[in-house]
């Protein structure tokens, strides 16, 4: 047997985006364009240079971090504690809120009726950001860490139902099968065929979001929820800048050391 | 209360339609206890569904058609009644992908036999009771997979995995076996063991056993008694001496030596 030469006519052509495409991009592409320039007044661009212009300013200020003064640290490293325990709390709380939410939001193993209501109030939860809920709730339980607390909780507790009714809708069913063909209750199935499934993914997403909790729980004592945010905004209230710059070496050393700790801790779950 | 002798599962005229395909058209089938039947016919010919719907996992269409399970009826009407759960404890289900919780032990595996008979919250929270504890280890040591109790379901083999899932219908205290392609998934020589179980149980334990094959052989080799399905509809009941060639060709197409593993003597 021998190989024919390919008849070109017999060969077809590359494949040719259509106009429609073409016309779709230069649309989309377009539009970003048209937005962002339209923007630039909004945003005070202009005063871009102001940063060169300013160097003085900014000399003096990068001079004082450069000099931090750790005079201070006992109360810097109690406070950043705190912040780790706002963190610690609220994810906790989250993920006791989170579990059952999370279940009932998963399609295959709760009802539509029931699912629908849940993901309405957990995209209710998730949108609402934790600066908001925080200063909703330093009005109704008073300055401090608390109400760092329930902001954290709240929001958190949203984003790990979205993330866990994921997890259970991704489950192999067998397993479950498994458990229900013995005579055991629903409950059950969900206790030993879905948990066991879905459990290291769980605890890794809880970590995750005690890892960035940390993060925000910082951010939280700016509007008076406690921590180690709190004496960040006096310090920079009181232009305090040497003390800024050791309060906040001193979040990235913990932070860092949370990020770390957890990463190592979900590497080895999964 | 049933009698011992109640057949094992009597299925009076039941459809099952998925979409517009009728997975089961009209199939009335009674096993008695004590029997060891082999559902044989084509992928797709309901054997799967059949299965399912006695242990109540799947509804039927509604209508006449009925399915009882040790004289208690569970379907009905196309709905599964309150009497499932109950059957459902006494018939073991093995699976042709075994449906074990890999990330449990296989001892724990075992121990889910018990959920159906012990009070709820102990059941929940896996506070299995000391007897029923030294039961599992013991189904785990009659079907060879003793040593493997403290590993992970998902680290065993196929074959291990499904001598575990037999060892939880054990545990259960099952009266009868529905298995569902229990060798599709196994090699040879483990196919062989699980097979030479299920009769062992039937045999010597008296439990009825009800199991989907594949292949001819099989069912020939060890089942007195073979139901073929094609197309929904029961196209044989009887002997598995009585299934000859002429017979398979009817029930597989011309295609039917497919249906064999291994060589026939």
């Amino acid at each position: 047997m021998t190989d024919a030469a390919p008849v070109a006519s017999a060969i077809p052509k590359p494949p040719a985006r259509s106009a429609g495409s073409w016309a779709l991009d230069v649309l989309v592409w377009g539009g970003i364009a048209a937005l962002l320039l339209y923007s630039i007044e909004a945003v005070d661009l202009a005063n871009l240079p102001q940063l060169v212009t300013n160097s003085d300013r900014i000399q003096t200020f990068a001079a004082d971090l450069l000099r931090p003064d750790f005079s201070d640290w006992r109360l810097f490293v109690a406070k950043m504690w705190e912040t780790v325990q706002i963190a610690l709390w609220g994810t906790f709380l989250a993920v006791f809120l989170g579990v059952p939410l999370g279940l009932a939001a998963a399609r295959n193993i709760a009802p539509i009726w029931v699912v629908t209501p849940v993901r309405w109030v957990m995209n209710l939860l998730r949108s609402v950001p934790d600066l908001v809920m925080g200063l909703l709730f330093v009005v109704a339980v008073g300055l401090g860490p608390l109400a760092g607390v329930l902001a954290i909780t709240l929001n958190t507790a949203g984003v790990l139902a979205k993330l866990f009714s994921e997890a259970v809708e991704s489950i192999d069913k067998g397993p479950v099968e498994g458990v229900r063909a013995t005579g055991a209750l629903p409950l059950h199935e969900i206790m030993w065929g879905v948990i066991p499934q879905v459990a290291p993914l769980w605890t890794s997403f809880a970590l995750y979001r005690f890892e960035s909790n940390s993060r925000s729980a910082t951010v939280l004592g700016l509007i008076g929820a406690g921590g180690i945010g709190q004496v960040l905004f006096e310090r920079m209230n009181s232009f305090d800048f040497n003390g800024v710059s050791a309060v906040v070496i001193i979040v990235i050393v913990a932070v860092t050391l949370i990020d770390m700790l957890s990463q190592a801790m979900r590497k080895r779950l999964l | 209360m049933t009698s011992p002798a109640a057949a094992v599962a009597s299925v009076r005229d039941v459809s099952k339609t998925f979409g517009a395909r009728k997975a089961l058209n009209g199939v009335s089938v009674e096993v008695g206890a004590g029997e060891m039947v082999a559902l044989i016919g084509p992928s797709g010919s309901g054997k799967s569904t059949l299965l399912r719907s006695i242990t109540g996992l799947q509804s039927i269409d509604p209508g006449k058609g009925s399915i009882a399970v040790f004289g208690e009826v569970v379907q009905k009407d196309g709905r599964v009644t309150g009497k499932v759960r109950a059957a459902r404890q006494k018939l073991g289900m093995i699976f042709q992908q075994f449906n074990l919780v890999g990330r449990l032990s296989l001892f724990s595996n075992v121990m889910l036999g018990c959920l159906g008979r012990i009070p709820a919250w102990k059941g929940t929270l896996g506070l299995w009771p000391s007897a029923d504890k030294l039961k599992a280890m013991e189904a785990l040591h009659r079907v060879g997979v003793a040593d493997y109790a403290a590993q992970r379901a998902n680290t065993l083999s196929g074959g291990q995995q499904q001598r575990g899932a037999i060892a939880r219908a054990l545990v259960q205290g099952a009266r009868a076996i529905l298995a569902d392609e229990p060798v599709a998934s196994l090699d040879p020589v483990s196919a062989r063991k699980v097979m030479e179980l299920l009769v062992e149980l039937n045999q010597r334990d008296g439990l009825g056993v009800i199991v989907t094959l594949h292949q001819v052989d099989y069912a020939i080799r060890y089942c007195d008694r073979v139901v073929a399905l094609q197309a929904g509809k029961v196209v044989y009941d009887g002997p598995s001496t009585g299934l000859d060639t002429k017979r398979l060709i009817e029930i597989y197409g011309p295609e039917f030596e497919d249906a064999f593993w291994e060589t026939k003597a």
